[in-house]
Formats: structure tokens, C-alpha cells, sequence
């Protein structure tokens, strides 16, 4: 019988990078953004890029085109594209794929010009959006969102002071990291007196928009320690999927791909839901962490702001949470999901200065898809 | 009148007679004929039991507000409806929910609540297409 466990610490991510540039880049087009993070992950790696052979992106452009543009013929491709949460979802493809010995060298790559659109092309079915959402005004994600935040306020009593507790505690780690987007200092205050974009949303509650590329390079753990930097091994790893128009999702508050994905990834690595020191979560808005946290089992239902306002979340607290100032105040191409990875390796291998997690063993990656759509888990730590 | 919101497009197939419902103002929902299953939105098979074996029934246009929004700008440049206005999602008394609008109301968190009772108001378009928005029950 297949055990999930055989797949836990058999692969680690041994590169990690971003574009060269981040930010608003309409002199950059998305195959740049994706082949500079890629070659400076694989540099990173102390790898040549002739040493890669498995391809796995997601979004504006298949496997095929960015082997291409890196000048490779890999024999291994995956394009499973779910949303943001692609990128994690595509570490657990690439352990599975690397166990297996279908590639030696797997490169996950995202470069996407959410803010200078720079070639960027809609390619999906129109025809739920476009004939039960569109005519009533819904479209973008805040349009969907706020109907699961206002839910939660209703079901359990959140208030926007502690949404926006979630902006402030992220601001905290964005001073803290050169590449943050956005790092002045941000009180609840700003957060409920900035331009309202849609109820129960501010502009300071949504996410950035921005151009930027990011690439993580995976190779089997037996391989890895002979590379140019501390492996991070992928001990758990899982995915899921419930529903992609919010009309069909079973319970507005609560994500049940985000419960699947971090069951799967905890039985896999033999962990619990209270064994992180530091938690990378997916924030297109505010009140996405903190259900995350809840559809995980870290907090209960209802309570997972309290991490947040209780300044466990911040610089110096007991659980950082999104400690390379997230979507939020760092970057959010639109797929956001590769950035997470990459600030988690860079935790476990201590190279963040300032924003530093000390003592650092075990970290938690988890994103969404969608409205909490699909989601995806990672159990990453800096000893097998 | 002129058109203030982007009409459905594409109109597809197996929703006929949902929009062919709403030209005479009636609701109509998807059923299953083997499981009894009231389900949004129109598809070919129940997501429930997934048969292939799906009716119609012409629901009675009540229902509550399950969650709602209020919109500080246009986020599709056909929908013009004046800012604020209320985006919705309404559970239907057969069970399904759906998107829409909540009308008739002020636009204002304060004086919205989920769970209030709300009911069907057709609003025309052109001869093709009829919506289905909610407003505050018994109004």
C-alpha cells in the first residue's frame, strides 16, 4: 500500500529567487519575469540551468514556452493551474515527480505583469462569471471576498478593527524587508480611513498589484546536500480543491480545501497544527489569514484574528505570519503563491536579517486558489 | 431604458429555461428527477447524486440574505449602476444560492443584516434577458 509518509523529506528546495526587479515593470514582459527568477534561483542553487529537467508553472504560460525561453528540453512538464495556490500545489507535483525519478532537477516558475499588463491575455470559460456574476457587478476577487469576510463578521462577531489588525501586523514585516513594496508604518486607524474600494474593504485590506517574477528549484535530498545552500526539506506536502464560483462553496467562513490540503500535509510530515515557529499564509486580503488559520486547525473557528491582534503575528511575537510583509505590503503579482515559498526557504536557512525568525526548525506555507477555492499545504523545515 | 449592467454572455444551452422562466417572470431552478436535488447553477448532471436526468421547478422567490457587499466603484465598465449599490448572495428557500443585487434598500452596512428575508423583483432588460434581483421581504 502507498504511504504518504515514503514521500516526506525525499526532495528539498535547494534554490529560491525573485526577479531581478519587483514592483510596476512595463519595460519587462512575463517571459523576462520568469527567466530572470528562474536563473537567479538556479544560481542560488550553485546549479547550471543545463541541470534542470522537469518544468512546472502555471497561469499566463505553459511548461513548453518557459522551457523555451530558458533554452531547455525538459522531460518533465506540469501546467496545473488552480489559482495563486498553484505554485505550492506544484512543490508536492515536484517531490512526487523527483521520488519517482521522471526529473532530477524541478524549477517551479512564476513571472506575471499584474500591474503593466505587458502581454497579458485572459484565456478562460466565461461562462458561469459572464452569465450568473457579471450582470449583477461581480468580477474581480475583492467583489468575492468580501462576501465570505462579511459572513464571518456576522457568523462570529469580527469587526474591521480586526481585519485590520492583519494589515498592520504585515506592514511590521514589510519595514523589515528591503524588497517590501510598500514599508512606512500603517495604523488600524489608516487601514478603516482609506479609500473604500468595496464593503467591507478599504484599499489597505487588498492586496498590491504588482510585476514581478519568483522561482524555487527542487532536487532530491540526497543531492541536495552537496549544493551551494542549507536544504529545506519538503516533509509535507497537500492539496485540494472545493468549489470555484463562491455559490458553491458550503460554508462561507470556512475552507474546506484549506482543511484538506493541511491534513494531508501535517499526517505527512508527523506533525500537528501547533508544531510551527513560523507561517507563511496566502493574503489577498486581510481577512484571509486568519480563516486560513482557522480552516487549518491552528485556531479555532472564529478566533484566528486574535493572532493578529495580539500581536502574535508581528515582529518579536510568539508565531510570525507573513514575515516578507505578504501580499499585502511586499508584492502580489496575481498568482502570488511562489512568493510565500521563497520567503520560507529563506527563513529556514536564516539568511533574512532583520526579519529573522530565530530558532527557526519548522515552517508552514499554505495558500488559496480562487476564493478559497483550491489551496495548497507545505511542511518545510531545515532538518529531515 | 438604457442598459446600466453587463447582460449575460455567453447564454448557454442547458440554461435555456432559466432565462426562457425569467422573460415571464418566473424563477425557474434546476431538479433533479432522481434524487429530488434543488441545485444552482444549470448544468447537465446533479452534483449531488450526478444523474443525468435533470427537470426544472419554478422556485417561489424567496429566500435570504446570506452575504452581502457594498460596492464603492464599478468594477465592469457596462455595469453603471450608481455607487454604492448592494452586491449580494441570496439563499433561496429550496436551498440553492445565487448572486445578485439587493435593491430597494439604502446601501449602507449599518442598516444590512445577513439572514433578513428577501424576495424576487424581475428586472427587464431587452426582450432576451430578464434578471432576477432581491429586495427586503414584504416590502
Amino acid at each position: 500500500m502507498p504511504n504518504l509518509r515514503d514521500l516526506s523529506s525525499v526532495a528539498c528546495i535547494v534554490g529560491v529567487d525573485e526577479s531581478d526587479e519587483m514592483g510596476t515593470l512595463p519595460h519587462k514582459s512575463q517571459l523576462s519575469l520568469h527567466v530572470e527568477a528562474v536563473t537567479n534561483a538556479v544560481r542560488d542553487a550553485g546549479l547550471k540551468m543545463s541541470d534542470v529537467d522537469g518544468i512546472f508553472t502555471a497561469g499566463q504560460h505553459s511548461p513548453a514556452t518557459i522551457g523555451e525561453a530558458l533554452g531547455i528540453t525538459p522531460r518533465y512538464v506540469d501546467g496545473t493551474t488552480v489559482g495563486g495556490c498553484s505554485f505550492i500545489i506544484m512543490v508536492g507535483h515536484a517531490v512526487a515527480a523527483l521520488h519517482h525519478g521522471l526529473c532530477d532537477v524541478a524549477v517551479i516558475s512564476h513571472g506575471e505583469s499584474g500591474r503593466s499588463q505587458v502581454g497579458v491575455s485572459p484565456r478562460r470559460d466565461t461562462a458561469i462569471p459572464g452569465q450568473y456574476e457579471a450582470p449583477y457587478g461581480f468580477g474581480p476577487a475583492p467583489t468575492m471576498f468580501g462576501l465570505i469576510t462579511t459572513r464571518h463578521m456576522h457568523q462570529y462577531g469580527t469587526t474591521l478593527e480586526q481585519w485590520a489588525q492583519v494589515a498592520v501586523s504585515t506592514r511590521k514585516w514589510a519595514a523589515l524587508n528591503p524588497k517590501a513594496l510598500r514599508r512606512e508604518p500603517i495604523t488600524v486607524d489608516d487601514v478603516l480611513k482609506a479609500r473604500p474600494v468595496v464593503w467591507p474593504f478599504t484599499v489597505l485590506n487588498i492586496c498590491l498589484v504588482t510585476d514581478a517574477g519568483g522561482a524555487v528549484v527542487l532536487t532530491r535530498a540526497d543531492r541536495a546536500r552537496d549544493l551551494a545552500k542549507k536544504p529545506v526539506y519538503v516533509r509535507g506536502l497537500g492539496e485540494g480543491t472545493e468549489h470555484v464560483s463562491l455559490t458553491q462553496m458550503k460554508d462561507l467562513t470556512f475552507s474546506e480545501a484549506t482543511r484538506i490540503s493541511g491534513d494531508k500535509a501535517f499526517r505527512m510530515a508527523g506533525v500537528g497544527p501547533s508544531d510551527f515557529q513560523h507561517i507563511m499564509l496566502y493574503d489577498a486580503f486581510t481577512s484571509g489569514p486568519p480563516i486560513m488559520l482557522e480552516s487549518l486547525g491552528i485556531a479555532k473557528r472564529g478566533e484566528g484574528v486574535r493572532f493578529f491582534e495580539e500581536g502574535r503575528s508581528t515582529p518579536g511575537g510568539s508565531l510570525p505570519i507573513n514575515t516578507n510583509g505578504g501580499g499585502l505590503s511586499y508584492t502580489h503579482t496575481g498568482m502570488y503563491g511562489i512568493f510565500p515559498i521563497i520567503e520560507a526557504a529563506r527563513q529556514l536557512r536564516g539568511e533574512c536579517g532583520a526579519r529573522q525568525v530565530p530558532n527557526l526548525r519548522t515552517s508552514l506555507v499554505n495558500g488559496m486558489g480562487g476564493m478559497l477555492s483550491a489551496a495548497g499545504t507545505l511542511v518545510l523545515s531545515n532538518e529531515r | 431604458m438604457e442598459i446600466d449592467r453587463p447582460l449575460p454572455n455567453p447564454m448557454t444551452p442547458e440554461a435555456k429555461p432559466y432565462w426562457d422562466g425569467l422573460r415571464e417572470q418566473k424563477l425557474m431552478l434546476p431538479r433533479c428527477n432522481a434524487c429530488g436535488h434543488v441545485f444552482w447553477y444549470p448544468r447537465v448532471a446533479c452534483p449531488k447524486c450526478h444523474a443525468r436526468d435533470i427537470g426544472w421547478v419554478q422556485s417561489k422567490g424567496r429566500g435570504t440574505l446570506h452575504s452581502f457587499e457594498i460596492g464603492h466603484q464599478s468594477f465592469n465598465k457596462a455595469f453603471k449602476v450608481p455607487v454604492p449599490y448592494v452586491l449580494a448572495m441570496v439563499e433561496l428557500a429550496e436551498g440553492p444560492r445565487m448572486l445578485s443585487n439587493l435593491i430597494n434598500v439604502e446601501p449602507d452596512p449599518k442598516k444590512l443584516k445577513c439572514d433578513i428575508p428577501v424576495e424576487v423583483v424581475f428586472q427587464k432588460l431587452t426582450d432576451e434577458v430578464t434578471l432576477p434581483l432581491f429586495q427586503p421581504a414584504g416590502r
